[in-house]
């Protein structure tokens, strides 16, 4: 049962993130896009990470893609004219995901002790959230208040970014 | 039951898929969405080794997880920044293809 949750999720996964790179039209690509994501945190479930499939389905689905589309809309992109197709460029990319592809296959089909169904929990109901939690607010808490400066550093950026001249 | 391989190999064909995104295409967003996938597939592979991998107490190692709340909030901070310089680009020039952005091409 799992095993088809697990085939069902990634195969729509990828199938979306090949809609993303294949699509002409923006629009289409930020929703193939957003399905991706919501399939991505349909994974995360199956792995017993409840806590990051929310987060995931929160901040990449809600806000990220909201902001693509907005984006989108504001600069009134259409769908994308065919322009003449750069052999070049299109072997040199093809080339390079073909070797990652065909290195990533040798490494993983050729490690026998990735070959390992899921441990059990000892606690299969504990609750992540808690676990998470306990673990950012106690042994990160530097780098979770660094996090924060970030983003009130990007906020500002932004603003800034956006103004229509500098002074 | 699906094994870790699984896992890690569906994330290296996300990664591979945004990779593409990144080199084929050159629409300045759609480069930016293939940014997207490839940090996502990161996410995967670091939940999955989480999962994979017990603590001493029986429980998924947390750290992963924790370090995959960080490269979220990471990433939805160089999005709003990323969209800001695209606009800022586009204000600029009218086009957001990486074509036409060749003033400083040797």
């Amino acid at each position: 049962m799992q095993l088809v949750l697990f085939w069902i999720f990634s195969l729509l996964m990828l199938l979306c993130a090949m809609g993303v790179v294949f699509f002409r039209n923006p629009v289409s690509s930020a929703m193939s896009l957003v399905l991706s994501f919501i399939a991505l945190a349909a994974v995360f479930v199956t792995l017993d990470a409840f806590f990051i499939a929310v987060v995931q389905v929160l901040v990449y689905a809600g806000a990220v893609m909201v902001l693509f589309l907005f984006i989108i809309m504001l600069l009134d992109l259409r769908e994308e004219k065919r322009r003449r197709v750069r052999l070049s460029a299109w072997l040199g990319g093809g080339l390079v995901v073909g070797g990652f592809i065909s290195a990533l296959l040798k490494v993983v089909l050729g490690l026998p002790a990735l070959f390992v169904t899921k441990p059990v929990l000892s606690h299969p109901l504990a609750n992540d959230i808690e676990q998470v939690g306990f673990n950012l607010f106690r042994n990160f808490n530097l780098p979770f208040q660094m996090i924060g400066v970030l983003l009130l550093v990007a906020t500002v950026g932004v603003v800034l970014l956006s103004k229509k001249e500098l002074k | 039951m699906p094994t870790l391989a699984h896992y890690l190999i569906v994330s290296g064909l996300l990664f591979a898929l945004g990779m593409a995104g990144v080199l084929l295409r050159r629409n300045l967003l759609i480069i930016f969405m293939g940014l997207e996938l490839m940090l996502n597939a990161a996410n995967l592979s670091l939940v999955a080794f989480s999962r994979f991998n017990l603590g001493p107490d029986g429980m998924p190692n947390y750290n992963a997880q924790v370090f995959v709340f960080f490269i979220i909030t990471v990433a939805a901070a160089e999005v709003a920044v990323g969209l800001a310089i695209i606009v800022a680009l586009y204000r600029a020039k009218q086009t957001t293809h990486v074509e036409d952005l060749n003033t400083l091409k040797f």
